[in-house]
């Protein structure tokens, strides 16, 4: 497996920033991450405003960590830490906890598409497609490059499981590599993976009965 | 390898988490086939469409409260 990124020269600078008292710099951080901290704390905590208060205990925590961030791992997987461990802590008090399956899906396992979609056992290539993928760039560009197509991957976004939706974001929205998405919500690199599969492919069937619905 | 292992195996492959063997495997089924062809473009596609999204805006309440948690850690000291 490979090593856990170490913090990059732009993580470097902006922790410079951060101790400096770089208020601009800390929003910056504060308007990327927010959204995703809540979310991750609302995996371990039972509601919206408990997980709004961790995500606040969290950036507390990260400024008052700040002079120890030693930049073994990138600043965001570290922040994530930060969040997820004060959201544990506060999850136990609460006394309950959302099982791993919940928040991952029922649905790691199933195929990604019908099974309508390939030829059955009869016929003369099974398993092989029995309608052909369309080339999405015959489709006109006005479509693939609208707005509607990214409220339409937005929505299928929302609608996935609380954990495939999360690494989708982490991982396609925001660019994170899957490494870092691993540190941050403690996932093995299997099922990282798996999680991505299952979104992405979700997230392609939107897309798909976007384009074809015209 | 058949149309619908390569529908499973196309996030190990876009991901480059695969051994080169099954990577050939993939490679050598993609050149015979158009379907499978268009499928991973498209879900090529998916990921730098998903890439394009907006950042999700921040309610102004909490993007105060977390001013107000700055400036009080700054002011510390």
């Amino acid at each position: 497996m490979a090593a856990a990124p170490t913090a990059s020269s732009d993580d470097l600078a902006l922790v410079l920033q951060l101790r400096a008292r770089d208020e601009a710099a800390f929003m910056m951080l504060v308007e990327r991450l927010q959204p995703s901290l809540i979310r991750v704390a609302r995996m371990y905590v039972q509601s919206q405003a408990v997980a709004e208060e961790v995500a606040q205990e969290t950036w507390l925590g990260v400024l008052q960590g700040i002079d120890r961030f030693e930049g073994r791992s990138s600043l965001r997987t570290w922040i994530f830490r930060i969040c997820a461990n004060i959201a544990k802590t506060r999850g136990q008090r609460e006394g309950r906890s959302t099982p791993f399956a919940t928040l991952a899906g029922d649905d790691l396992e199933a195929p990604s598409l019908p099974e309508s979609l390939f030829q059955g056992p009869d016929e003369a290539h099974p398993n092989h497609w029995s309608s052909l993928p369309a080339d999405w760039t015959s489709f006109p560009q006005e479509r693939l490059e609208g707005s509607e197509l990214r409220r339409v991957i937005g929505a299928a976004i929302e609608a996935l499981p609380p954990m495939q939706a999360e690494v989708i974001r982490l991982r396609d929205v925001l660019g994170w590599s899957s490494e870092e998405v691993r540190n941050a919500l403690n996932l093995s690199e299997t099922n990282q993976r798996v999680l991505l599969h299952r979104a992405r492919a979700k997230v392609r069937r939107a897309v798909e009965a976007y384009l074809e619905s015209a | 390898m058949e149309c619908k292992d390569l529908v499973e195996a196309v996030t190990a492959y876009v991901e480059g988490e695969m051994s080169p063997e099954d990577r050939a495997r993939f490679d050598h089924h993609l050149a015979l086939c158009d379907g499978c062809t268009h499928y991973l473009a498209q879900i090529r596609e998916t990921i730098r469409l998903t890439g394009t999204l907006d950042l999700e805006a921040i309610p102004n309440e909490q993007r105060t409260a977390l001013q107000a948690v700055f400036r009080a850690w700054a002011s510390e000291r």
